[in-house]
């Protein structure tokens, strides 16, 4: 999931100084998980915004705000709210606000700040997982990433620097190779990290340039 | 002869060898660098520059090392992964040795988060296992790391560290055997003040005969103060300092003169480690200390390589 927060109101505000009139865009899955974008945040906002004597004009729960077909046909939908409005407030992912500054002739603007991919470790308690790096080594390293959990994303860990367990620049953070070699320990496998894992190929990851996938055509 | 530097003379010869940091400065100053370089000059066979250590933007340890090279010092130069792409490192590493750099040591590097940088983007491209093998490939099959020839190859002393204290102390040897596997020639270890704890250790590393593949360094760090032990034994990650050495800080009425005995004592327990071929003595900040250290030590004059 990609987790977001929703960015100081202060901040918001600053944007929209020459917004007198909005329409806010929230999302329906990973922001809505989050609480930072979903129906109930989206008609906090607007009460916020209301409080500080801006007009909302209208707000819609895109489904997903990635989808850039999906967003058109809500825009349409909402196209008189929408002509109301001097700027769209986008309460999602940076995906998200750049999906719907696609889908519409509009000014757009972030209400969220984008963290990490992360999981739910419970409800409000999110944990980075995925780098988006382009070629999984899991199968290498017991299920955990290093890339992700080691700070230095070492293939070939751990640094010298862990103690007890603790990365060394958090003692609220795991060393993610004492969790590598905790689980392969278990499995009786830590033989495996006797090989060394050659270096990566970062091509694969953003540094390659902008990713694209499309199905169906071959690769070159 | 891999490089030919006076380090790898003496530790082929099986003499015991001595290395001494030295700490670049926070400026342009060549002088402080010729300075340091010459009271280090009759007791170590080599020196070792920090590159920028705790992620603090100081001098580069290549240009300090070239500065030591016109004093007919010899320099080791370290070389952490965090501020280098592979381009970078490779380019670097080409221009240290067509300056007479002969000896490298390879590190990953401290996070960023410790240094006077801490918004800084770390760069870990590679790791310094893939570090250690780049400089193998560049010296022995005159490559560069994506298989390209080189026209000269870099003639390089490769050195690695090890913390015999770091967590999980369990794959320390491991990992250690596998920056061997990777091609290091000699390691350097984290600062020993645990000694019974670092034999263990190296009881490990000669049970399964790595001493008999790399050259074994144990870190010596020379301590000023009470606070400055307490300082290491609670903030610095991975130095294990038993409460004794601490009690006889904190007692001592000549705290330095403490701090050279408890150094001398542990040298004197290191000489009889078996497989152990070395120190190197990190005494950045107080680098005035290392004559005096040696001389006790009885570890002056260096041999003649």
């Amino acid at each position: 999931m990609i987790i977001t927060k929703q960015k100081p109101f202060e901040e918001i505000m600053g944007f929209l100084e020459s917004s007198p009139r909005v329409f806010i865009a929230g999302c329906s899955l990973c922001a809505t998980t989050c609480k930072t974008g979903g129906e109930e945040e989206v008609k906090e906002m607007e009460k916020k915004l209301q409080d500080k004597r801006k007009v909302v004009s209208g707000w819609v729960i895109l489904d997903p705000a990635c989808h850039i077909l999906s967003n058109k046909k809500y825009f349409r939908e909402n196209k008189e709210k929408l002509a109301q409005a001097d700027s769209i407030l986008v309460l999602a992912c940076g995906n998200g606000v750049q999906a719907v500054s696609e889908s519409i002739e509009k000014i757009v603007y972030p209400g969220c700040d984008t963290l990490f991919l992360g999981e739910i470790v419970r409800f409000g308690n999110y944990e980075e997982r995925c780098q988006l790096c382009g070629e999984c080594i899991l199968d290498k390293t017991a299920g955990i990433c290093p890339i992700t959990r080691c700070s230095k994303s070492l293939l070939n860990g751990p640094c010298g620097g862990a103690e007890d367990g603790k990365c060394e620049i958090n003692p609220e953070i795991e060393c993610g190779w004492q969790l590598i070699i905790d689980r392969l320990k278990k499995r009786d496998k830590l033989h495996l990290l006797k090989e060394i894992i050659p270096p990566k190929d970062w091509s694969k990851s953003r540094d390659g340039g902008l990713r694209k996938l499309i199905i169906g055509r071959k690769e070159k | 002869m891999k490089a030919g530097s006076n380090l790898e003379k003496v530790l082929q010869s099986g003499q015991f060898a001595v290395t001494a940091e030295l700490g670049p400065p926070k400026g342009s100053d060549a002088e402080m660098v010729k300075k340091k370089g010459n009271l280090l000059r009759h007791c170590a066979d080599a020196i070792n520059i920090t590159d920028n250590q705790t992620a603090i933007a100081r001098m580069s340890s290549i240009a300090c090392g070239v500065i030591l090279t016109q004093l007919n010092l010899e320099p080791v130069i370290q070389m952490v992964c965090r501020d280098r792409n592979r381009l970078a490192i490779q380019s670097d590493i080409l221009g240290a040795a067509a300056l007479g750099i002969k000896n490298v040591l390879c590190l990953s590097g401290d996070h960023q988060k410790f240094g006077n940088h801490p918004q800084a983007k770390n760069v870990y491209d590679i790791d310094v296992i893939h570090l250690i093998q780049t400089l193998k490939k560049m010296r022995d099959e005159k490559k560069l790391l994506e298989g390209d020839e080189l026209t000269i190859e870099p003639r390089l002393y490769i050195g690695a560290v090890e913390n015999p204290y770091a967590d999980p102390y369990e794959f320390r040897v491991i990992r250690l055997a596998k920056k061997i596997k990777a091609g290091c020639d000699f390691v350097q270890t984290q600062g020993v003040f645990d000694v019974k704890k670092f034999k263990d250790w190296m009881s490990v590393i000669t049970d399964q005969g790595l001493d008999r593949k790399v050259h074994i360094l144990a870190g010596i760090i020379p301590v000023k103060s009470a606070g400055m032990v307490r300082y290491m034994r609670d903030y610095v990650s991975g130095i294990s300092i038993p409460d004794e050495i601490v009690i006889r800080m904190e007692n001592a009425k000549d705290a330095r003169r403490e701090g050279v005995n408890i150094c001398l004592e542990i040298i004197e327990q290191l000489k009889e480690v078996p497989g152990l071929h070395g120190i190197h003595i990190m005494a950045v900040a107080w680098e005035t200390i290392v004559p005096i250290i040696m001389n006790e030590a009885d570890l002056v004059p260096r041999p003649v390589a």
